[in-house]
């Protein structure tokens, strides 16, 4: 049993962090999570010699999680959306490396400078690459503080079991929410380090070399196909969702993160009104639980899928449903949060008096 | 029991403080808490505010937009959340300067004069634990003396000294609700 | 040309058989040895390239030093991008311009090992001056291995960040013309003005005295980055026959006559003390 404790998000991470034997972080700071890097600042080198560091921009703080997760040492950035963008370069070359590492994009709302609210409109970015080339992050999209806790050891876990870099997407109102949380025990430092690091030549073995680059075109399809069978495999153990009242739900909500807790409230409204409606909520969004929608698609009348942007998931549910049911959708920009009554009336709207907008 | 509340008032009224100490008063009672700062278009207006939620059960959504109970520290916050108090709900507001005060007949008013009892305690600051008294006595989701327990978390150890006054405020603010 | 080897001559001149291996290869003969950390494989420079030395020199001190076991390098974008080719130690290859970044994450969870970079004038100076500055301000204990040849090898020839004025590449036909498109950045220097830095040096590699000059300033570099002294950069002035359109010969009295009056040989900043 750890610690009980009354947490913001994004302390809750950064305290995650530590516990976790994190080796180093690098980051740069960006509203809404600078918390991170001051909390860090503050406690991380003093309890485990954590490395800490403010990079001179984003671009500088992943390439410095490259080097030092190509040593094979736990390590994580955080930002938020505009900064996250500016990672993408480094996050293609560190997925193509296959070098496990964690970060967390605590998303506001864009295009461009946008606002500093909350916005989920990072989705396609996070989960279908990012950056240039064909390869994914495995994404995990908390919707509580304790989640945001539970997925850094998660994430650092899954990150180093497939080598493969690890978001969390979140947004800044579960960053500045508080919560209660248990915290897990302070975990070890790694003192040994897997084979392929680069920690100075090993005598009588050869030396390691870390890169993306295979100018050879058959090689380069080889290692495509290697990350590819990767991603598979992802997608065969590591999909994870919560599904709520599906038993003889005729409607289902579904959303990620936060929203998925509003469509639980905007659900237990709706059943008080006596709508038979579940919830889906993605906990992995890749790998993304197609078979959840697909299997209940059947016995659905419709699903209104509720989102912080213009409609990302959606294509996603869509795709998963393959036309068994209709799939609607609703969402909110720029840093605005759906509540849940406005779900309930965009529901009725749509599915019960049938009217389109 | 379920207690949905927003405090809500100017910046450097100890809104957000009020919220925590509810908040942290609920975990060491074993209830479900959920404590959320103004976001989005709440933030503009003139109010700071915490929306803070207190349950026996599972909290689903920390994003509300309708409350149990607003606890209004200026006329703006009035303004803006009195429509939003559910029926049969309340509104504790602080009727030293709050001047148009709310006139909903579907809820409970509690007008509290918390600007002037905490200047006859010689510190202003103190409002805000004394209208949490008076929230606290209201609704009954945590116990009085929980509070106590919960300041020393939220007030950093060099201001434990200021524990006693902020209690008597909140003793202060507890008198004005009579059940 | 002969199929004949030195050896075959010998033995019709002397009239004996020579054995090569008893009769030449022995201890007290040897002038020359490829280091060891040098990995025995072709080049994919092009003939005359500095490249290839400069790799050798590095290569060379690490053997001396003997630490092959404790230094990690990082490659650029560029020329040298296949650097971990040949040189026999763990090595990352960075994205363009990203290399102190890389070498910054890589030093500061291991402070204990030896860590360098290897960048081109590109690399270094244009893409990637922002990681370049903040590095050397914020003193990383590494050493930067700066080649400067004034054009963009890997693309082809375009205008480099340390081009000459006038000088003729497939971006500047004209000549470079520093109205339009800037001034040659003069980055050795501009880093040695930082607090952050300790030993700044530049050198040249297109005669054999140079090359010794260039390898001593390599092994100092090491050893005060072993001393725990700061940011390091040894800067090699050197040719690019290829894109310079010019025989190797013809290149190396470029260097000469046009790039070292550009930027003078010599120590820029030394530790204090030393």
């Amino acid at each position: 049993m750890g610690d009980l404790k009354l947490m913001k998000g994004n302390e809750a991470l950064s305290e995650a962090m530590i516990r976790a034997g994190c080796d180093a972080y690098f980051g740069y700071p960006i509203t809404p999570q600078s918390e991170v890097l001051e909390y860090l600042a503050r406690e991380a080198s003093q309890r485990t010699g954590m490395v800490v560091l403010q990079a001179e921009s984003e671009v500088a703080a992943i390439n410095m999680i490259y080097g030092a997760a190509g040593a094979g040492r736990r390590v994580m950035t955080t930002s938020s959306s505009p900064g996250i963008s500016l990672m993408q370069e480094g996050l293609s070359y560190i997925a193509s490396a296959e070098l496990p590492c964690l970060l967390a994009n605590v998303v506001r709302g864009g295009p461009g400078l946008g606002t500093i609210q909350p916005s989920q409109a990072d989705y396609f970015q996070s989960v279908k690459g990012g950056g240039h080339g064909d390869y994914k992050l495995i994404v995990l999209a908390p919707s509580s503080v304790q989640e945001m806790v539970d997925f850094v050891k998660l994430g650092f876990e899954l990150g180093e079991k497939y080598r493969n870099p690890v978001m969390i997407l979140t947004d800044g109102a579960i960053g500045q929410m508080m919560e209660k949380v248990v915290l897990f025990e302070q975990m070890p430092r790694k003192t040994e380090f897997p084979d392929w690091a680069t920690t100075g030549k090993k005598p009588g073995k050869d030396r390691n070399y870390i890169t993306s680059l295979h100018i050879q075109s058959e090689k380069m399809e080889e290692i495509n196909l290697r990350l590819q069978a990767k991603y598979k495999e992802i997608e065969k153990n590591e999909i994870r969702y919560q599904a709520v009242n599906l038993d003889d739900a005729e409607y289902v909500f579904t959303g990620f993160g936060l929203v998925a807790r509003i469509c639980i409230k905007a659900m237990e409204m709706a059943r008080a009104k006596g709508y038979k409606v579940g919830v889906i909520r993605p906990i992995t969004v890749f790998p993304f639980p197609t078979q959840v929608y697909a299997d209940i698609a059947p016995q659905l009348k419709g699903i209104l899928d509720v989102e912080m942007n213009a409609g990302q998931m959606v294509e996603d549910v869509r795709l998963s449903v393959n036309g068994a049911t209709k799939v609607e959708f609703y969402g909110r920009m720029g840093g605005m949060i759906p509540s849940p009554e406005e779900i309930l009336e965009n529901f009725e709207r749509i599915y019960i008096k049938g009217e389109t907008k | 029991m379920t207690q949905e509340a927003i405090f809500a008032g100017f910046g450097g009224q100890g809104v957000l403080s009020m919220g925590m100490i509810l908040a942290y008063s609920g975990m060491l009672e074993n209830k479900e808490v959920c404590w959320m700062p103004s976001y989005g278009p709440e933030m503009r207006g003139g109010t700071a505010n915490a929306i803070t939620i207190v349950s026996d059960d599972y909290i689903s959504s920390p994003i509300i937009s309708r409350f149990d109970s607003v606890i209004a520290l200026n006329q703006p916050s009035v303004d803006k959340f009195e429509s939003r108090v559910k029926p049969g709900g309340m509104i504790i507001y602080d009727s030293t300067n709050i001047l148009t005060p709310p006139t909903r007949t579907d809820i409970t008013i509690y007008n509290v004069p918390g600007s002037a009892e905490a200047v006859k305690l010689k510190n202003i600051k103190v409002l805000n634990m004394l209208m949490l008294g008076a929230f606290v006595r209201a609704t009954k989701i945590v116990k009085e003396e929980t509070i106590t327990e919960a300041l020393k978390q939220v007030l950093p150890e060099r201001y434990h000294k200021l524990v006693p006054l902020n209690m008597e405020a909140f003793n202060v603010g507890t008198s004005f609700v009579t059940n | 040309m002969s199929e004949r080897t030195y050896v075959d001559i010998e033995a019709e001149l002397t009239d004996q058989p020579i054995n090569f291996d008893e009769d030449i290869c022995l201890a007290e003969n040897v002038v020359y040895v490829k280091p060891q950390t040098l990995i025995d494989i072709p080049m994919h420079y092009c003939p005359g390239c500095g490249h290839s030395t400069a790799h050798k020199i590095l290569m060379e001190v690490v053997d001396e030093m003997g630490i092959q076991e404790e230094i990690i390098g990082v490659a650029p974008v560029g020329c040298s991008v296949f650097a971990y080719h040949y040189m026999n130690v763990d090595m990352q290859e960075a994205a363009h311009g990203r290399a102190c970044a890389v070498a910054t994450g890589i030093k500061r969870i291991m402070p204990e090992k030896y860590v360098f970079t290897y960048q081109g004038d590109g690399d270094l100076a244009a893409i990637g001056t922002a990681e370049t500055v903040h590095a050397a301000n914020r003193g990383e204990n590494i050493l930067v291995v700066f080649i400067n040849n004034g054009i963009y090898g890997m693309t082809s020839g375009q205008m480099a960040p340390t081009t000459l004025p006038g000088m003729v590449t497939t971006t500047s036909p004209y000549g470079r013309d520093v109205k339009t498109q800037g001034h040659p950045l003069y980055i050795s220097n501009l880093l040695a003005n930082l607090p952050g830095v300790a030993y700044v040096s530049r050198h040249s590699v297109h005669t054999p005295n140079n090359v010794r000059k260039a390898k001593k300033s390599l092994a100092k570099a090491l050893e005060y980055q072993k001393q725990g002294l700061g940011f390091c950069l040894v800067e090699i002035v050197t040719n690019c026959p290829s894109n310079w359109k010019m025989t190797p010969k013809q290149s190396n009295q470029f260097v000469e006559e046009k790039m070292i009056p550009f930027y003078p040989l010599g120590d820029i900043k030394v530790p204090e003390g030393k």
